[in-house]
């Protein structure tokens, strides 16, 4: 048991001896953190409006300026022809086009019904979903304002409706820095373990050291789990420094245990590096790695639920998320720090993490072959 | 006396795809002595030299190596002996004294007597100031003598040295061969090969391999007087090249 001191005690020796690469370990996330949280949002603070009123009354001009006052929406463009609005949604100089068809004041006037026309520009799905959400709330405002006028004129009570309240539980303002940064957190937390534990082993094979390990009588579970104890620790300092720095810059919650969530990312390491380990052992070079590596991550990433909520994917896509380790951590994270969640309420997650860490580092061992 | 047997092969066969690396050797190697396997590039020697170590499976044939199956418990095999290979396989981002604590601490030596044994041992070597110098400033020489003190450092049976003085100048190849003889002396037996000739005259025994077979095995004065050749260069080229005599 000694033995793997001996061995771990090696892997940080020559971490830190490439003085490049002990430095980039701490000062990478801190880029990261710094760069993608305020970076990475759907937010959407001003859409570029065209306006093609053929109508031009005082009920036109009034959803105008209505549309104008609000926050979200620039006019960078009005005109009368269709076809010139639509070649600017088409050249992406607009996002959006309201269109007023001539008679809107008119029936406004005698209480007909009238329909606007809005075009959104959808190269970007969700962006162009959103700013029709908010266009629509705008036209429904002034919606309200003419009921409220006419029926105000005519001296009766005003129409009876159901007023909808409503409230952003566990992040009431909808910052989406609160949301991203537990999920940019369990991705840093991911990637440097993931490479440099992966390419540790495979430069070893590269230079030839591996062959002297081998036929000592090394335990092979001795030195797949001295790789892996040092990105661990590393893991989790880079946790602390990325957790630091959200509470001190973006000001993020820390509602539930912070012990907890080391836990949490401690398991979700080992599952990370076991995987890592267990492709170095196909690959021969450090080229090799990193390709296939770079592949997994990507997928392991964009499949997590960070972006795009996992209940949306295909029924396929979700049954590999199974077996997708970042998922778990994402929702852990998000969990944890926004809602202040207990080991009770993740329980489910920390279960299928460790499951999932025990696999992967036990096909890791399984793999690594003393003898050829 | 009977001498004691560390090493006996019979009928190893190592075939990699239609490629036969080791045609059926038989050989076996006596406790205390100092065997020479020597052979022509592709000959098979290191093949040999990697099954003997646990390094690789046999495909068929028996081989015990320190009283081990070389197949089924090539990890006893492992506790039993040094190696040192071709490719110089120290760290060479570690100090010298770091490779000596690594390894001594892999073989379950302690940590005092690790720092004692280190401490001789560059004493003997004459290495004293390279102790905190890290193996990639070595000149070669050094790293291959230090590499050969860290693969007896936990005092195997047997240690397997493949082209140990492989581009090493004459002096420190004279050097490394006191090293290995006082090894020998000391009850380490000592595997080597090599494609120095005068080297293979300081073996106890030599064995002569070409494409996968062992074609001769005997002292070097035995083989001398079989081929009636005046050096074991002699012996190996008639050997190698039947067809020149």
């Amino acid at each position: 048991m000694r033995t793997i001191f001996y061995l771990i005690r090696k892997e940080f020796l020559q971490i830190f001896r490439d003085k490049f690469i002990g430095r980039a370990i701490f000062a990478i996330p801190i880029v990261q953190m710094l760069v993608l949280v305020p970076a990475v949002t759907f937010e959407i603070k001003s859409l570029n409006l065209c306006i093609v009123d053929r109508d031009l009354t005082t009920e036109s001009r009034k959803l105008v300026n209505q549309v104008v006052g609000s926050t979200f929406f620039r006019v960078i463009f009005t005109t009368f022809s269709e076809e010139e609005a639509n070649d600017l949604l088409s050249r992406d100089k607009c996002d959006l086009i309201l269109q007023i068809p001539s008679g809107f004041g008119k029936d406004i006037g005698k209480g007909n019904p009238v329909k606007v026309f809005v075009s959104a520009n959808a190269i970007n799905a969700s962006n162009a979903q959103l700013s029709w959400a908010y266009l629509n709330g705008v036209i429904g405002d002034y919606n309200m304002d003419i009921i409220a006028e006419n029926t105000g004129n005519q001296g009766l009570v005003t129409v009876p409706q159901i007023q909808v309240t409503n409230r952003y539980w566990y992040n009431e303002m909808l910052n989406y820095k609160y949301y991203m940064l537990p999920g940019i957190l369990g991705i840093l937390v991911l990637a440097i373990g993931f490479l440099l534990a992966g390419l540790n082993l495979v430069k070893e094979k590269e230079s030839g050291t591996i062959e002297q390990i081998n036929v000592t009588p090394v335990k092979k579970y001795h030195f797949i789990i001295a790789k892996m104890v040092p990105f661990l620790v590393i893991g989790l300092v880079d946790l602390a420094l990325g957790l630091t720095l959200g509470k001190l810059v973006f000001g993020v919650p820390f509602e539930g245990n912070i012990a907890l969530l080391f836990l949490c990312s401690a398991i979700f390491l080992v599952a990370v590096l076991g995987f890592a380990l267990f492709l170095s052992t196909f690959s021969g070079t450090q080229q090799q790695f990193m390709f296939t590596a770079f592949f997994f991550m990507i997928i392991f990433i964009l499949m997590s639920g960070i972006f795009t909520p996992l209940e949306s994917m295909p029924v396929w896509a979700q049954t590999i998320d199974l077996v997708n380790p970042v998922v778990y951590v994402m929702r852990i994270n998000r969990m944890v720090l926004l809602k202040g969640s207990t080991f009770h309420d993740i329980s489910r997650e920390i279960v299928a993490l460790t499951v999932i860490a025990i696999a992967f580092t036990a096909l890791a061992i399984n793999r690594y072959r003393k003898t050829a | 006396m009977i001498p004691n047997t560390v090493i006996s092969v019979h009928n190893l066969v190592k075939r990699f795809g239609n490629f036969i690396a080791n045609d059926h050797l038989n050989f076996e190697v006596y406790e205390g002595e100092i065997f020479g396997f020597l052979g022509t590039n592709g000959a098979g020697k290191t093949t040999a030299i990697r099954i003997l170590s646990g390094l690789s499976e046999p495909t068929s044939g028996e081989v015990l190596v320190a009283g081990f199956n070389a197949r089924k418990q090539p990890e006893k095999i492992k506790k039993s002996i040094g190696y040192m290979c071709q490719k110089f396989s120290l760290y060479e981002d570690l100090t010298v004294r770091e490779n000596i604590m690594l390894y001594g601490g892999i073989y379950g030596m302690r940590k005092k007597e690790i720092r004692a044994r280190t401490n001789s041992l560059l004493a003997k070597l004459h290495f004293e100031e390279y102790g905190d110098r890290l193996i990639s400033s070595l000149p070669l020489g050094l790293r291959q003598k230090l590499a050969f003190s860290v693969a007896v450092l936990h005092e195997p049976r047997i240690v397997f040295l493949d082209e140990p003085t492989g581009g090493v100048d004459p002096i420190t190849r004279r050097q490394f061969w006191e090293m290995i003889y006082e090894t020998a002396a000391g009850g380490i037996t000592v595997f080597v090969t090599t494609h120095y000739m005068d080297e293979a005259e300081y073996c106890d025994r030599i064995s002569i391999m070409s494409e996968g077979r062992i074609v001769a095995l005997d002292t070097p004065a035995g083989l001398k007087k079989q081929y009636h050749a005046d050096s074991v260069e002699e012996v190996f080229i008639k050997i190698a090249r039947p067809g020149k005599n």
